[in-house]
């Protein structure tokens, strides 16, 4: 019978491939018609601007607790490697450029994704449970372009914002830890930090970061919930997979953006 | 298609994962009636709701609401359709993170250009008409289940809709609330002239409201008729059905092998 269980095991593979190509199809569909269903996002800001104040406001305390936090790591990390060199003075360029170019837009995504992320699943999870959704459609209202695209330009208007404060409040953290605690040399702290920081280069590639972030969290948030069975169960499980594949996305795309950006540098 | 009839169903058949939900159905629908669709949990009801709403297209067969073939609207005349069409859906699906008074004006500020002054009056209106305008500046967490589906009924009727469907209205709620509702379907529907199709197992509240019946069994149609003829009905079905009587065509158990079988108390 093992030629039975290989094809068993064979169809079983087959099975599991062409379901994950069906689902990859349909979330870039969804995405797709997102985008074409975005004018009402900014022809009444007002839906987006809420969404903004939920997806982003909301999320400024984990950020700015957590970019303290980095931003203090960071700075007694850096001198404890950075004296052995003799070096302390580089200390400001090393927290920012880490911040700017890495940490910030990374770890900013990675906290979006599960404090916003998954409160997106699970709302819309739970508008489609409760028949909030199919009740909008009988009433002549196309769901995405109510309730998925506001959400979805609130989230790509949100992440470089909070990337952005994630990033200079670690380098605060920073300057708390290296120069206030350690004693680091103030004016050279911050003169380093400024020759080393190039605009175009380093902020503008992390802000660049941050916008491909925010559509990739903000888009699998949305079509997880979406797509979330209307059970308990469903949304809970949707949930969960928000936050795992937008995790796993960030990192990823963070990898493939930074080969591109920094190569040569 | 007869212009008194507002919906006509003619041979539908509907399937769903290669499953038959509904086998050959035909309906009538006259303007201005209240007519309720009957039947156990699971017999196609709710699926000839949506197909009546579009919410789901017909395999084959035909369903014209107001003359027009429901399965050859595209898009945005599916949406322009039901403009002029209510729904109730079984729990009231109230936006929850909206006011009542929200709720209710969410079809007017969405489909109108209406000034605030004239949504704020008309939205009174309605709430006044299910009897909640003191509760406008409520959430929906804050209501009651017989208070929420007052809501969603005046949400339902806030754009004067030719056609009003409801599932399941009376679900899960108190004998009081289930009249107040009753009551209110009724009025509401003669008041705007509209048209009621009323998806229901609640047989007694119904047969008090309704003009006509039409009893669904496993994906066709039993039986129909108006409530007294309903009430006289030999048939067994409906005969169990009306007076909620245990033995009859409709077993309590579910198909299956045999208890005893299962209890191993019987050889295989």
């Amino acid at each position: 019978m093992p030629h039975r269980k290989i094809g068993f095991g064979l169809r079983s593979v087959g099975h599991t491939m062409i379901d994950g190509i069906w689902r990859l199809g349909y979330a870039s569909r969804f995405f797709f018609v997102t985008l074409i269903s975005s004018g009402a996002s900014f022809r009444r800001i007002h839906l987006t601007i809420r969404e903004i104040y939920f997806s982003g406001v909301m999320s400024l305390i984990i950020i700015i607790v957590s970019g303290l936090f980095v931003g203090m790591v960071l700075g007694l990390q850096g001198y404890e490697t950075l004296q052995k060199y003799g070096s302390e003075s580089a200390l400001g360029s090393l927290v920012a450029l880490s911040l700017v170019r890495e940490l910030g837009p990374v770890l900013a995504a990675l906290l979006f994704a599960s404090r916003a992320g998954s409160a997106i699943t699970a709302e819309i999870g739970l508008m489609k449970a409760t028949e909030q959704i199919s009740a909008m459609e009988m009433m002549a209202v196309d769901p995405i372009a109510r309730v998925v695209a506001p959400r979805f330009w609130a989230g790509v208007i949100s992440m470089p914002l909070l990337a952005a404060m994630f990033s200079a409040i670690g380098v605060f953290g920073g300057y708390l830890v290296g120069v206030v605690l350690i004693g680091v040399d103030e004016g050279s702290f911050w003169s380093q930090m400024q020759a080393a920081v190039d605009f175009r280069q380093d902020i503008v590639n992390g802000v660049i970061k941050s916008v491909v972030f925010g559509v990739a969290v903000t888009a699998i948030a949305l079509f997880e919930g979406y797509d979330a069975p209307p059970t308990a169960e469903g949304v809970s499980h949707a949930t969960t997979r928000t936050v795992v594949t937008s995790a796993l996305a960030v990192l990823a795309l963070d990898f493939i953006l930074t080969a591109f950006m920094f190569r040569g540098v | 298609m007869s212009a008194e009839n507002l919906v006509e169903i003619s041979d539908l058949n509907f399937t769903y994962d290669k499953r038959p939900i509904l086998k050959g159905i035909n309906m009538r629908i006259p303007r201005g009636k209240i007519v309720a669709i009957m039947g156990l949990s699971g017999c196609g009801k709710t699926t000839t709701l949506r197909l009546i709403g579009g919410a789901l297209k017909a395999t084959t067969g035909s369903i014209k609401v107001a003359g027009q073939e429901m399965s050859d609207l595209d898009q945005d005349g599916l949406y322009r359709m039901r403009r002029k069409m209510g729904m109730l859906f079984q729990f009231g699906a109230l936006f929850t993170d909206l006011s009542v008074y929200e709720n209710v004006a969410f079809q007017m500020r969405e489909h109108t250009d209406l000034p605030e002054s004239m949504v704020r009056d008309l939205v009174m209106m309605k709430l006044h008409a299910v009897g909640l305008v003191g509760a406008h500046n409520l959430m929906p967490s804050e209501l009651s289940g017989g208070m929420a589906r007052r809501v969603a009924l005046a949400r339902a009727i806030s754009l004067d809709p030719m056609l009003i469907m409801y599932d399941e209205p009376f679900a899960g709620l108190d004998p009081i609330s289930l009249s107040v509702i009753g009551n209110l379907l009724r009025r509401l529907n003669d008041a705007l002239g509209a048209t009621t199709v009323l998806v229901t197992h609640d047989i007694q509240e119904s047969l008090k409201i309704v003009d006509y019946i039409y009893f669904m069994s496993d994906g066709v149609v039993v039986a129909e008729g108006t409530a007294d003829e309903i009430k006289a009905s030999n048939l067994p079905f409906v005969h169990q059905f009306v007076w909620g009587e245990i033995d009859g065509p409709m077993t309590f158990h579910y198909p299956g092998a045999p208890y005893r079988k299962d209890l191993m108390l019987e050889a295989s």
